[in-house]
């Protein structure tokens, strides 16, 4: 069953047409790689999915909703991280966290309850009551994850999730994916690296507002008759 | 309305960790209080006044008519009884009076004649401005009667008696305690709310909330409602301030005070927000609150300069700033003790105000974020 599925989504800005009747389908429980190069219309598309963006036509449904006509439906089940840092950094990790459940709407003690185990997967105990300013970034994008999949939700947006931090942290940070993966989250997830394509179910390339190719990083390898991805994206962008 | 109570609470989080915030929000109100109280002298042009001219003599038309040639007073209103005099000023039509007596010429001629100007001092530095004009323009009368009559006088013909009304000790405190709050209730309701929503928007944070069940009219509100409560504070500072430290009484109701505050302060939110919606950037947020509601405030509004003596087009201007219209409302209700018979008409400006740049604003937010 697929969790989200578009159809001729387009977004045009005057007469610049960001996102050109994009199409596809996204499984339950999968982690999609939304990829191509800057400007090539990846935010625009995670924007019109999350219900920032009104589409210029086309539709997307997500978790079984019409984004544009039911977003309230769709909010509930969705999380989102950005490429910017979504947490407060004036604010504790206690805090933000109680912050982003009450504003899920969820109840206080089940806040309390959920707050004690992400410190413990997470071996935060000790800073739980300092600013997450203080904190280093790769920490800070694994704590705006946490907090992302803290209501629950079916499906979540990771915009750039990786920018910025270093290999290693990228690695432990995509642990955390593939353990939301395991119980069934779906991932959306932008990048512009090509190394991380290769972590992800299927990846979408994207190539001036259109898909222009989109299957397992496996198929697309043989397909393009590349070693990685890397070079299956410069085939594809070159055209 | 957990969602909502957790979204304010984080909010007053933000206000207390700041220091620079909470710098800005309590200590420049006291600062500026003190601050304010040099007295600022101005010229004033046509400024409205009325005439109680009993005697209607040679000599009284010939003063009042070269009084009103002189460029500063222009004659609003001619009274026939003193009874009037009471109204006129509550009113805020007119900021003098001439008071002749029932026999000017008469007077005049046995040697001394008596004469009151009257000024209203809830706005002092006009009022003695044009008590000084009219002083003025008494003597050089005076002085032309002695050339033409050939007879050099020994002692002044008239006696001028001067009385202020409202404020008979001229303070200007009187004058700047409402201005300071016209400021502040701008600086801090405006320019932290459009600060504050800017800042989200350049950290990023705003996109978070909005991919979340919070509705766009809940964040708007989560953000300002600590403003408003923090803006009701200062302003309580503010005319506490004024009551205690420098005098300024409190005549009128203090319940239709807090009223009006709470009203101007929705116009002034909702012109935060409505900044908000342009900038990108708390910088940008910052610049268009200072540039476009400071300074209009503080020169266009009558608060430092009178509006008396401004060209036309920039009293126009005036109009439209929310400080114009609080201003005399602050002032009629602590210094002059009128209730809303009198400021009906200011109150109902800044409320259509606050309905269009709430709905502006509130339309705008959707649009762009």
């Amino acid at each position: 069953m697929s969790i989200i599925s578009t159809e001729k989504l387009t977004r045009s800005f005057g007469a610049f047409t960001a996102v050109n009747a994009i199409t596809f389908d996204v499984k339950e429980g999968e982690i999609f790689g939304f990829l191509g190069a800057n400007g090539a219309g990846k935010t625009t598309a995670l924007k019109m999915l999350t219900g920032l963006l009104a589409p210029t036509s086309g539709k997307a449904m997500v978790a079984g909703y019409d984004v544009w006509r039911e977003p309230e439906q769709v909010k509930r089940r969705i999380g989102y991280m950005s490429q910017r840092f979504s947490l407060y950094e004036d604010l504790t990790i206690r805090e933000n966290i109680r912050l982003f459940g009450g504003i899920y709407g969820l109840r206080l003690a089940d806040i309390k309850t959920k707050t004690a185990r992400l410190l413990e997967k997470l071996a935060l105990e000790a800073d739980a009551d300092k600013l997450v300013g203080a904190l280093p970034l790769g920490w800070k994008q694994k704590l705006a994850f946490s907090v992302a999949l803290l209501h629950e939700p079916r499906i979540v947006f990771l915009d750039e999730p990786t920018s910025g931090v270093d290999p290693l942290t990228r690695r432990q940070f995509w642990e955390l994916i593939y353990e939301a993966a395991h119980i069934g989250v779906t991932l959306m997830v932008t990048t512009h690296f090509m190394e991380e394509a290769e972590y992800c179910g299927r990846v979408s390339m994207m190539v001036d507002g259109r898909i222009e190719a989109l299957d397992t990083p496996r198929n697309l390898k043989t397909q393009y008759d590349a070693k990685n991805m890397d070079e299956v994206f410069r085939k594809i962008a070159r055209g | 309305m957990n969602r909502f109570s957790a979204f304010v609470q984080k909010e007053f989080r933000h206000i207390l960790r700041d220091r620079r915030t909470l710098l800005i929000l309590f200590g420049m109100p006291v600062v500026q209080v003190l601050l304010f109280g040099f007295v600022l002298t101005n010229e004033i042009k046509n400024a409205n006044i009325a005439v109680l001219d009993p005697s209607k003599d040679l000599e009284s038309i010939a003063l009042t008519s070269k009084l009103m040639s002189s460029g500063y007073f222009h004659l609003e209103k001619m009274l026939d009884s003193p009874s009037e005099l009471d109204p006129a000023f509550r009113s805020g039509k007119i900021k003098m009076a001439i008071v002749y007596p029932p026999d000017f010429a008469r007077q005049l001629q046995a040697g001394t004649a008596q004469l009151q100007l009257i000024g209203d001092a809830s706005d002092p530095n006009t009022a003695t401005t044009l008590i000084n004009y009219a002083n003025a323009t008494i003597a050089d009368y005076q002085q032309e009667k002695a050339v033409n009559s050939g007879v050099i006088p020994v002692k002044s013909l008239m006696v001028v008696q001067t009385r202020m009304r409202y404020n008979p000790e001229q303070k200007g405190v009187f004058n700047f305690v409402p201005g300071v709050m016209t400021l502040i209730l701008m600086l801090v309701a405006a320019m932290m709310t459009s600060i504050t929503i800017a800042k989200e928007k350049e950290l990023g944070t705003m996109e978070v909330l909005l991919v979340s069940p919070l509705q766009p009219i809940q964040i708007i509100l989560g953000k300002t409602a600590p403003y408003l409560v923090l803006t009701l504070l200062n302003a309580f500072i503010v005319v506490l301030l004024g009551i205690f430290v420098f005098g300024m009484p409190l005549r009128g109701s203090i319940f239709l005070l807090a009223a009006e505050c709470v009203l101007y302060m929705f116009v002034a939110l909702s012109l935060g927000i409505f900044i908000s919606t342009k900038a990108k950037d708390q910088m940008t947020a910052m610049f268009i609150s200072a540039l476009g509601l400071m300074m209009p405030t503080m020169l266009l509004s009558g608060f430092i300069f009178p509006r008396e003596s401004m060209p036309v087009p920039l009293q126009v201007i005036g109009n439209v700033i929310p400080a114009t219209w609080f201003n005399p409302i602050i002032k009629g209700i602590m210094i002059k003790g009128v209730g809303l018979d009198v400021l009906w008409k200011q109150t109902l400006v800044l409320g259509a105000m606050a309905v269009f740049f709430l709905g502006l604003s509130l339309k705008n937010f959707k649009d762009r974020l």
